[in-house]
């Protein structure tokens, strides 16, 4: 017999989800009645993650359509205690004997882990949901139409190849756009869900000039309205592109090195993954154990902050049930707070800062709110001007960077500056020197800071960092 | 085949005119060819960390994706519901990309012959006990914490995932297999004083349990882990600047793959956009290099059966003694370039659209001993293990970071050197390899490749070899604090 007869209601679930009930409010029925069936069946705590989402996305390259995918999704995720045991399990199959063996599959796990004192659900007090508008849904993206979607993307295109003669091909131009709804409850009473957009239009022009070089621009927002024009993002991937053109390798030295608003936002994420909890209580992190310490100089400050307006990092509760907050990780250079979601709180004594992240599969982790390093008093060009020799960086590549010891080593391309102006490309290169020597090293912090994820940072300049090449 | 033949028909009452009514709606309104790729994925995943059992996690994930193309243009929608009316819906969405009169299918369904079974497991993991599963991370955990009492930490992880696929397609083939998966991997912390220093270990394939056994039972795995963090404890700082490098055999493999593997992916060839484009026939590596993808090994993490379009894997020579013979297709870029399948058409899961990827990607042992390589260099690194790469097709640069290396001084191996990223020009970068080693070696199995957001698992493989150049991404200049 076919195992899957029914689409995201069964029967049962249908009884408790009348039709003006809202899409994310069914979902929300949902999770409460898989935690129920939980405790139910032995289990003595119990969470439910339920997503949803549709999907739009097209390819376009050199005018022409070469992608159209569009799919809807939804998934399930279940977490159960028996005491100090835990176990989970994740799904596709919202069927009513599905979820009963789901359930039953579960509760055989957690009875082989083992004890952990650290583990369980928040504690009630904490739980809660921030109730205003956090500008994470727009209807301009819902109501997005194919047609809409391949204009930007091959307007975006045109502009990158009118842009310059020496643009002579595209690796291609892409319009997604995509609606997600989300659902939480626990055994503890809690039960809470929103819903989310998120549009982008991006292109990837190739130009050729002796060499072949590739560069790309995209807009990114929760609302289709705050997109930058397809033509400004096909214009500023053509000049990207352009710019690398006749890259040179430098000789090995030791100069100033601006990262760009692209590539700042790395090295932000890098300290992220230093404050996270599960380093910390872990030892490996090279920043265990320097809370209330100064790791940086006073021009650092670093906030992770889950309210800020449609921010790609912003959502009204964690994926635990805590409601969203601002924490600051780093100020003026001295280490504030860690990121924690509940176990990471109990394995350090200290209180979650609503930082657990949480796909269906496996237990919360611990992921960034808008993770971001404030801006400083620098325009660019002020930053640019200063460096007599120094190096631009724009891209990076690889992934040599060792958070346990903070050693940092990345393939590296970008523009040589010489008298506080780009003088030439340059590729084929590495940095490398070492994040905790690096955070006292950041002497001009710019003032063009821009949430293009849930990461950012402002251009950033480095000084004593090691540039290799010849 | 496998197990898998009649996994779909049994389990979700799929039968031959279901199949024919999806690839009719999906040819609807016209295009030339279209395949559906139904898939029933089961995984599960432990945790021991801090010598507990922290984390159990099952899941199941399943649906179908469908494909039409119409000229160059794709056309792909997919379902997590297998339900009939749900893979209709989803066959009209994917056939809006074409434009035309319904095509009619006139070829009659039918099941491809499996040549081959390259992983013939006689009890899956899914279906052994979870203690069993267990037994493979508490005793990499202990095993991890015997080796030195300067190990502080350690985490081990198991994860196995059994995938039964059906892929049916409108020129008649229908195609199943059975993809089992399993991986073990050992992650360790060392600290001495104020140092702290972390080590990584792991393996697996397309096995069952008793793959950890013998020579790969977890406490090998888990002293590897160990050792690594132990002897970086003594790491000083990496070199910086160009120098010989030689690498060490088995998953320093991940050269070829950075340098040349995803360069020569024929997706990026046939739109010209590849470092490699317009290189077919002409010299890219020194003579006694030749590299090939293999799909084929049996056992092995990036082998299947057959490809995630239903063409058989095979054996690719992709470099022969140096010069360029072939590039990697799937079924798009070959129709395209008229050109034959390579069988290297993959996807990550049914929701993603197949592209042309690696399999198991190496280069055949050459005639020199390891120690004679290492004893010919005077001054250069020896790198002998390596975290994760990464490559700009279009210029052609790649990077791949080094996680053990040493000094070789005067054709010995002495001290060991910080994690450091090397640098390169893939086009190059071979032609500068001047010592093949006779020692050909596989990845232990750990390798997962992404490509516009869809990661597959992969291998790669070499015999210890010497770079005469290459940059070593290091803090300290040449003649300087390293070399001593």
């Amino acid at each position: 017999m076919p195992d899957a007869g029914f689409f995201l209601l069964t029967p049962d679930f249908l009884l408790l989800a009348p039709d003006y009930l809202l899409m994310e409010q069914q979902l929300e029925q949902i999770a409460v009645e898989v935690v129920n069936r939980a405790m139910r069946a032995g289990a003595t705590a119990a969470d439910v993650t339920v997503l949803e989402a549709d999907e739009f996305s097209t390819t376009l390259r050199l005018g022409q359509i070469e992608k159209l995918k569009e799919a809807a999704s939804k998934a399930l995720g279940l977490r159960l205690f028996l005491g100090a045991r835990s176990a989970s399990s994740f799904s596709s199959d919202f069927s009513l004997p599905s979820l009963e063996r789901l359930v039953e599959r579960t509760l055989a796990m957690a009875r082989v882990t083992s004890e952990d004192p650290a583990s369980g659900l928040p504690d009630a007090e904490l739980l809660g949901g921030y109730e205003g508008d956090l500008g994470l849904y727009s209807e301009d993206v819902a109501g997005l139409s194919t047609e809409e979607c391949i204009d930007y993307a091959r307007r975006a295109e045109r502009a990158a190849l009118d842009a310059d003669p020496r643009i002579k091909n595209s690796e291609g131009a892409w319009f997604e756009a995509s609606v997600g709804r989300r659902a939480y409850a626990n055994s503890l009473g809690f039960a809470g869900s929103y819903r989310s957009s998120y549009c982008a239009g991006s292109v990837a022009p190739v130009a050729e000039d002796g060499g072949m070089q590739r560069d790309y621009w995209y807009s990114v927002s929760r609302r289709r309205s705050a997109l930058e024009s397809p033509e400004a993002v096909g214009r500023k991937a053509a000049e990207r592109t352009l710019r690398k053109l006749g890259g040179r390798k430098k000789a090995t030295c030791q100069v100033p090195v601006i990262f760009d608003p692209e590539t700042a936002p790395s090295l932000v994420g890098h300290i992220f993954e230093a404050v996270r909890g599960d380093a910390i209580y872990r030892s490996a992190s090279f920043l265990t154990g320097k809370l209330n310490q100064r790791v940086a100089n006073e021009r650092v400050t670093i906030l992770d902050d889950g309210l800020r307006p449609g921010g790609f990092g912003t959502r009204p509760f964690d994926g635990e049930g805590i409601p969203a907050s601002v924490t600051p990780v780093i100020e003026k250079g001295v280490l504030s707070n860690y990121l924690l979601n509940c176990y990471t709180a109990r394995k350090l004594n200290m209180r979650t800062t609503g930082n657990a992240s949480r796909g269906v599969s496996g237990p919360p982790s611990v992921g960034p709110k808008n993770f971001y390093m404030a801006s400083g008093p620098h325009t660019a060009e002020e930053i640019r001007k200063s460096v007599k020799a120094g190096f631009y960086v724009t891209d990076l590549i690889g992934f040599g960077v060792n958070i346990v010891t903070g050693d940092y080593s990345r393939g590296a391309a970008g523009m040589w500056i010489e008298n506080g102006d780009f003088a030439y490309p340059v590729e084929e290169v590495t940095i490398a020197g070492n994040l905790a020597e690096m955070l006292n090293h950041i002497e001009m912090v710019g003032s063009d800071l821009e949430f293009r994820s849930a990461i950012a940072a402002p251009t950033l300049l480095i000084s004593g960092l090691t540039v290799a090449g010849t | 085949m496998g197990n898998s033949d009649r996994f779909f028909f049994e389990r979700f009452g799929l039968t031959d005119a279901n199949l024919s009514q999806y690839l009719g709606a999906a040819l609807s309104e016209g295009g030339e060819y279209a395949d559906l790729y139904l898939e029933h994925t089961t995984s599960s995943s432990l945790l021991v960390d801090e010598s507990l059992v922290k984390t159990a996690t099952e899941g199941i994930s399943m649906g179908c994706g469908i494909r039409v193309v119409a000229g160059e243009q794709t056309g792909y929608a997919y379902t997590d519901d297998l339900a009939p009316d749900k893979i209709l819906k989803a066959a009209k969405i994917a056939g809006r990309i074409a434009s035309g009169p319904a095509r009619v299918s006139t070829v009659g369904l039918s099941a491809l012959d499996a040549h081959h079974d390259f992983y013939p497991v006689a009890l899956p993991s899914t279906d052994r006990d979870l203690s069993d599963k267990l037994g493979l991370v508490v005793r990499a955990d202990i095993a991890a914490r015997a080796y030195d009492p300067r190990i502080k930490q350690v985490r081990a992880t198991y994860g196995d995932q059994i995938r039964h696929v059906l892929i049916a397609g409108s020129d008649g083939r229908v195609v199943t297999d059975f993809q089992p998966l399993v991986r073990l991997s050992v992650f360790t912390i060392a600290q001495d004083g104020g140092k702290l220093q972390s080590g990584s270990s792991g393996g697996g394939g397309r096995v069952g349990l008793e793959f950890f056994s013998g020579e790969r039972d977890p406490e090998h795995f888990a002293k590897e882990a160990a050792r690594q963090a132990i002897v970086q404890l003594e790491a000083r700082d990496a070199p910086a600047g160009e120098m010989e490098v030689v690498l060490g055999p088995g998953w320093p493999g991940i050269l070829l793959h950075e340098a040349i593997g995803h360069g020569l992916e024929a997706d990026f060839n046939r739109k010209g956009i590849s470092a490699f484009s317009g290189k077919m026939g002409q010299r890219v590596a020194s003579d006694i290099c030749t590299v090939v993808d293999d799909g084929t090994i049996p056992a092995r993490r990036g082998s299947l059966n057959v490809d995630d379009e239903g063409e058989p894997t095979q054996k690719t020579v992709l470099i022969e003694n140096g010069i360029l013979r072939a590039y990697l297709q799937d079924k798009l870029s070959s129709d395209i370039l008229k050109t034959t399948r390579t069988g290297n058409g993959r996807r990550e899961s049914y929701e993603h659209i197949p592209m042309p990827r690696m399999t198991n990607t190496y280069m055949l042992a050459g005639t020199d001993a390891p120690e004679d390589i290492i004893r010919s260099v005077k001054r250069g690194l020896y790198a002998s293990n390596f975290g994760g790469g990464q490559v700009d097709i279009t210029n052609g640069k790649f990077v791949f970071s080094a996680s053990e290396a040493y000094l070789i001084e005067d054709g010995r191996l002495t001290a060991p050197v910080k994690g450091a990223t090397l640098i390169g020009d893939g086009p190059t970068v071979l032609t500068r390899v001047t010592a093949v080693g006779n020692d050909l070696k596989l990845d232990p199995g750990i390798g997962t490749c992404g490509k516009d957001g869809q990661s597959v698992p992969v291998g790669v493989g070499i015999p210890t070899i010497k770079v005469s150049s290459l940059t070593v991404g290091g803090t300290a200049p040449r003649g300087t604090a390293s070399f001593t």
